[in-house]
């Protein structure tokens, strides 16, 4: 980089702040033109988590992409887990396409679950792409070495979890630990999945699991280092609906392969059933970008288009590998099938959840 | 050898990067930009990362590291203008720091205090880097050691600081202690999610109270009603009295006690977890428990703004191996330093130190720099901007409170935060009148949230441990570093006992009558006998027995309080109001016409929108209070506004609407 082209990126963000200063907003237009316009991209999160990592890594690409190049400010409105986003998202009206929603899987089980505090409706709102993910379950060297691609020598092992609550992400390790048969119990609290590695590596905890891109940073070294074994991933969710093995780890079996040689752990019925919905709806279609409900389908297409050019871009692959992994970004019909997927449950897997939520951890979500 | 041969080559890399005229111009920028945000309360290393944080991409790496490195190293200086000139803690960072600052600007040293508190930060930036540059190697092993009993242990050593700060009644700072910790409670539970002392009916509850609210709410109302009240400039003489100088001369006299507690700042900072906000509190309580004098310290001795300032740019550099060496933030600034250095291309992992050392030491030297500018243009400053603690209260005021309420607001960015802030900040007058320890409150508060965690996760750990064996479960929890911790908290405690009556607040005291104490004591009792009660329902067990104890406990010193007044004659110090006599008393303005002012900031903004409030609440303050004619009233109210509406601008951040926003659209900053 030269000193050029530094400065020009300074006189661009100085230009950048006072276009925010002044955050004037004009009435809208009747094409989709952003010009001199501010989008604002809302998470329901904090400044420090992944969906922040995730939104600020796409907001400069969409500046460029957008009709008009308007600038794209992320906006964090954390609280509640949450919800207290999504709730205010489901009143906004801003139909002019300056304002966008940035969910998560700690957006969409809550909904799932119909937790009280959720006065969002999934339905109402219109996706614009959605971004997956997977994940590793990795046990210390010791049992590891007793591992053989079934749990069944490994039941008698206590097994300590840290997690960062029953009800967040953490749902989908604990009910496939659950349908494995092991006993694992769970030190509930964490405040991040670094954190429950950190309680691994101190010899605290001896189960856990990451998700694909802190797994390649951080598990990845002390696999090679002899201090830690993958036992299974995720997996993947093909075109047809079906899990096989992750591409992004082809030596790691998925959970269905393991469920599947493990003695007592079924692949059909319903508490297979209820992880499948939990696993699409927190990692294989993790993080979602939505428009209002009021969005025209003119602001769709156009917004679609920006993703669409921002996923050809040709260093896309490159630059996305650190902040995003390898995994598919949807947009259109693939972007509107995960949207589906993600806020689908059957009565009966949710039924089944929550009394196995309130029976083995005494939590109730009223 | 092995290590040197690969770190002096890293190191002299790291060097030759960062000498680079570009990134020094970025690093200034980095620290002019920390010094602007730092110096407003409740705004923070998270405000100043999130700000550039949309320009990261694509950046080159090592400028875009200059940047957010030059930010965050400079908010642990720029935020004691603050705490000393004010009395408003600028962030958890520099708490301790406001017992003795502000008392040394009420006598008008504000500029000596800030110049020793700026080398001492100086001092402790450059120490940590030090430190750091041969530690990162063997911090590895030395993090891991630290389990979830180290760090609960940590944390009791950072709670037995109340036995010090607990004022001339210890069973009031007890109780004081145990309602910030009550506090610290309320809402979702973090283990299990049950509610406490709060229903999903008021979702702003449910999240708990940041510590921005309570740290304006506890320090910042009731110094600034009070200072309101005398109508007097902060400084009681209204002169200043030894400048810079003479704060340089103090750090050099003290200059064992600072490199002592930037130790203890590298230490805890480095253990990812525990966040900033005990170091200050502990290094504080070390100043005091190794002195021989100690009666100054809570009236302005310099030795309390020195061990802090030391120990907290220490703890910034000590934040950064967790954050580096395993890719966990070490508090919430450095959760977003991470997320910019994964936009800038880097992964922060066990990599970070075996491939990229040269970026490591980049980072390590450019927090070096950074303090050492930014430290430079602060004690450069710091004699003209001490000069605002001789200017008449009234007229700084109205400006405090426009800054305090947009600082509650950004937290999390409801109306709640205002009836929160003016609700805590009305226990906090309470407080601050009958003579209950504040910081006492304060430490229970910031540390509820965590030693509840540690309790609970320990013991659950502790018991799977147990299970299996005795020896398993003891290994685990008597470890030579828990031991160790565990005396010197006996040993703090016993000090502490000893001298908590030299280490006051307030110098003089008065009694009244024994009603007003009375009610306010019985108001405390019921609070903690329904929070009990509260707690008592809750099904969950984990989520239940830290509200529970604590209550119970809470409840137990308050009946031995009401006891105590009983006994004792109305002259007794248990019946301390400071309205019965002194400065509050003599106070030309009552508490409640000050008070109101504020709400009706609170009320207007309910209803309009805060910055339509603003103006009208300026113009009446300057124009009935200052009693400064039309013109100036209007050329004040326009350059207040007139900032905090760039500010907000220029930060992305929004301002409270009221009921007309609801009803109308209106363009920014009205909206």
């Amino acid at each position: 980089m030269t000193i050029k082209t530094t400065a020009r990126r300074a006189a661009l963000a100085v230009f950048a702040a006072s276009a925010m200063a002044i955050g004037v907003s004009a009435p809208a237009a009747a094409e989709v033109n952003l010009a001199g316009k501010t989008v604002d991209f809302v998470i329901p999160f904090s400044e420090s988590g992944g969906s922040a990592r995730w939104a600020n890594f796409f907001a400069p690409l969409m500046s460029e992409a957008l009709p008009g190049n308007p600038t794209v400010v992320v906006r964090y409105r954390p609280g509640a887990g949450s919800t207290a986003g999504a709730n205010w998202f489901q009143e906004q009206t801003t139909d002019d396409g300056t304002l966008l929603f940035g969910t998560s899987g700690s957006t969409q089980f809550p909904y799932l679950l119909r937790d009280p505090r959720v006065r969002y409706e999934y339905k109402d709102w219109k996706p614009v792409l959605a971004s997956g993910t997977g994940g590793v379950v990795f046990l210390p060297a010791d049992i590891g070495a007793r591992y053989d691609g079934d749990f069944d020598d490994l039941k008698e092992e206590f097994y300590i979890f840290g997690s960062q609550g029953a009800t967040t992400l953490d749902l989908v390790p604990l009910l496939a630990f659950k349908m494995l048969g092991l006993q694992v119990e769970p030190v509930f609290g964490i405040e991040g999945r670094g954190d429950g590695r950190l309680m691994f590596e101190r010899g605290e905890a001896n189960i856990d699991y990451q998700t694909s891109s802190a797994y390649i940073k951080s598990v990845v070294p002390l696999v090679e280092q002899g201090l830690a074994t993958p036992a299974f991933s995720w997996g993947f969710l093909d075109d047809d609906g079906n899990i096989v093995r992750d591409p992004t780890f082809p030596d790691i079996p998925s959970f269905k392969e393991v469920c599947e040689a493990t003695a007592g752990c079924e692949t059909s019925g319903v508490a297979w059933d209820a992880w499948k919905a939990f696993f699409v709806s927190g990692f294989a279609a993790q993080k979602l970008v939505y428009l209002p409900g009021s969005a025209s389908d003119e602001l769709v297409a156009a917004y679609t288009d920006t993703f669409r050019k921002v996923l050809a871009r040709p260093d896309f692959q490159d630059i996305s590998e650190s902040n995003l992994g390898v995994y598919p970004q949807l947009i259109g019909k693939g972007a509107l099938l995960a949207h589906e997927q993600a806020i689908t449950v059957s009565d009966e897997a949710r039924e089944y959840v929550l009394n196995w939520l309130n029976a083995d951890y005494g939590v109730t979500l009223k | 050898m092995d290590i040197l041969t690969i770190a002096l080559p890293a190191l002299g890399e790291a060097f030759a990067l960062i000498l680079h005229p570009t990134q020094i111009m970025y690093l200034c920028a980095g620290v002019l930009l920390g010094l602007s945000i730092g110096v407003l309360p409740g705004l923070g290393g998270i405000a100043g990362l999130s700000l550039v944080l949309p320009f990261m991409f694509g950046m080159d790496p090592v400028s875009g590291l200059a940047l957010m490195v030059g930010l965050v190293a400079v908010i642990p200086t720029s935020d004691t203008f603050s705490s000393v000139l004010l009395g408003i803690p600028g962030s958890s960072a520099s708490q301790a720091t406001v017992l003795d600052g502000f008392p040394l600007a009420r006598k008008g040293e504000a500029g000596r205090a800030l110049s020793a508190a700026f080398v001492s930060s100086l001092y402790g930036g450059l120490l940590g880097a030090i430190v750091l540059t041969g530690v990162i190697f063997v911090a590895r092993p030395l993090i891991l050691a630290f389990g979830l009993p180290e760090m609960l242990m940590i944390t009791v050593l950072g709670m037995s600081m109340v036995a010090i700060l607990a004022g001339r009644v210890p069973i009031k700072g007890i109780i004081a202690c145990g309602l910030g910790l009550l506090l610290g409670t309320i809402g979702s539970a973090p283990a299990g999610g049950s509610l406490r002392m709060s229903t999903y009916d008021m979702p702003y509850l449910v999240d708990g109270f940041q510590l921005v609210i309570v740290g304006l709410g506890i320090y910042a109302i009731p110094e600034v009603i009070s200072l309101l009240r005398q109508d007097k400039p902060i400084s009681r003489a209204g002169t200043l009295g030894g400048g810079w100088i003479d704060g340089l001369r103090d750090w050099w006299r003290n200059r064992w006690l600072s490199t002592k507690c930037a130790g203890i700042g590298v230490i805890v900072g480095m253990i990812p977890g525990l966040g900033g906000s005990v170091v200050d509190w502990i290094a504080y309580g070390f100043a005091v428990q190794s002195s021989k004098d100690r009666e100054n310290f809570g009236q302005g001795d310099i030795r309390g703004v020195i061990a802090p300032e030391s120990s907290n740019n220490a703890k910034e550099g000590g934040g950064l191996v967790p954050t580096l060496i395993f890719g966990i933030p070490g508090s919430g600034s450095m959760a977003v330093f991470l997320g910019g250095l994964a936009l800038l291309g880097l992964s922060p992992g066990p990599s970070m130190i075996r491939q990229d050392l040269d970026i490591t030491y980049t980072i390590v030297w450019s927090l070096a720099l950074a303090n050492v500018i930014g430290a430079g243009l602060c004690v450069l400053l710091s004699n003209h901007i001490a000069r605002l603690t001789t200017i008449r209260f009234t007229l700084l005021a109205p400006f405090l409170f426009m800054m305090i309420a947009f600082a509650a607001f950004q937290s999390r960015q409801s109306l709640g935060d205002m009836v929160a802030l003016i609700a805590i900040g009305f226990v906090g007058i309470l407080l601050r009148r009958f003579d209950f320890s504040r910081p006492a409150f304060l430490i229970g508060f910031v540390l509820s949230h965590q030693a509840e965690q540690f309790v609970n996760m320990a013991t659950q750990i502790a018991f799977a441990r147990f299970r299996r064996s005795f020896e398993a479960g003891i290994d685990y929890i008597a470890t030579p570093i828990t031991i160790s911790i565990l005396i010197l908290t006996v040993l703090s405690i016993v000090i502490g006992i000893r001298q908590s009556k030299n280490i006051r607040e307030n110098i003089d005291t008065y009694t009244g009558t024994k009603r007003a104490p009375l009610v306010f004591m019985l108001v405390l009792t019921a609070y903690a006998a329904i929070s009990a009660l509260d707690a008592s329902q809750i099904t969950r067990f984990g989520d239940k027995v830290f509200p529970l104890t604590v209550a119970l406990a809470t409840l137990l010193a308050c009946c031995a309080m009401l006891a105590r007044m009983m006994l004792r004659p109305e002259t007794d110090d248990a019946f301390i109001d400071l309205e019965a006599g002194g400065a509050d008393a003599e106070a030309p303005q009552g508490l409640w016409r000050t008070l109101s002012w504020f709400l009706g900031l609170l009320v207007l903004t309910g209803l309009f929108g805060m910055v339509i409030a603003l103006v009208t609440f300026l113009v009446a303050f300057f124009r009935v209070r200052g009693a400064q004619s039309w013109q100036k009233s209007v050329v004040y109210t326009a350059i207040g506004v007139g900032f905090i509406v760039f500010l907000a601008g220029i930060l992305g951040r929004e301002f409270p609407p009221g009921l007309l926003q609801s009803y109308t659209n209106l363009p920014w900053p009205l909206r």
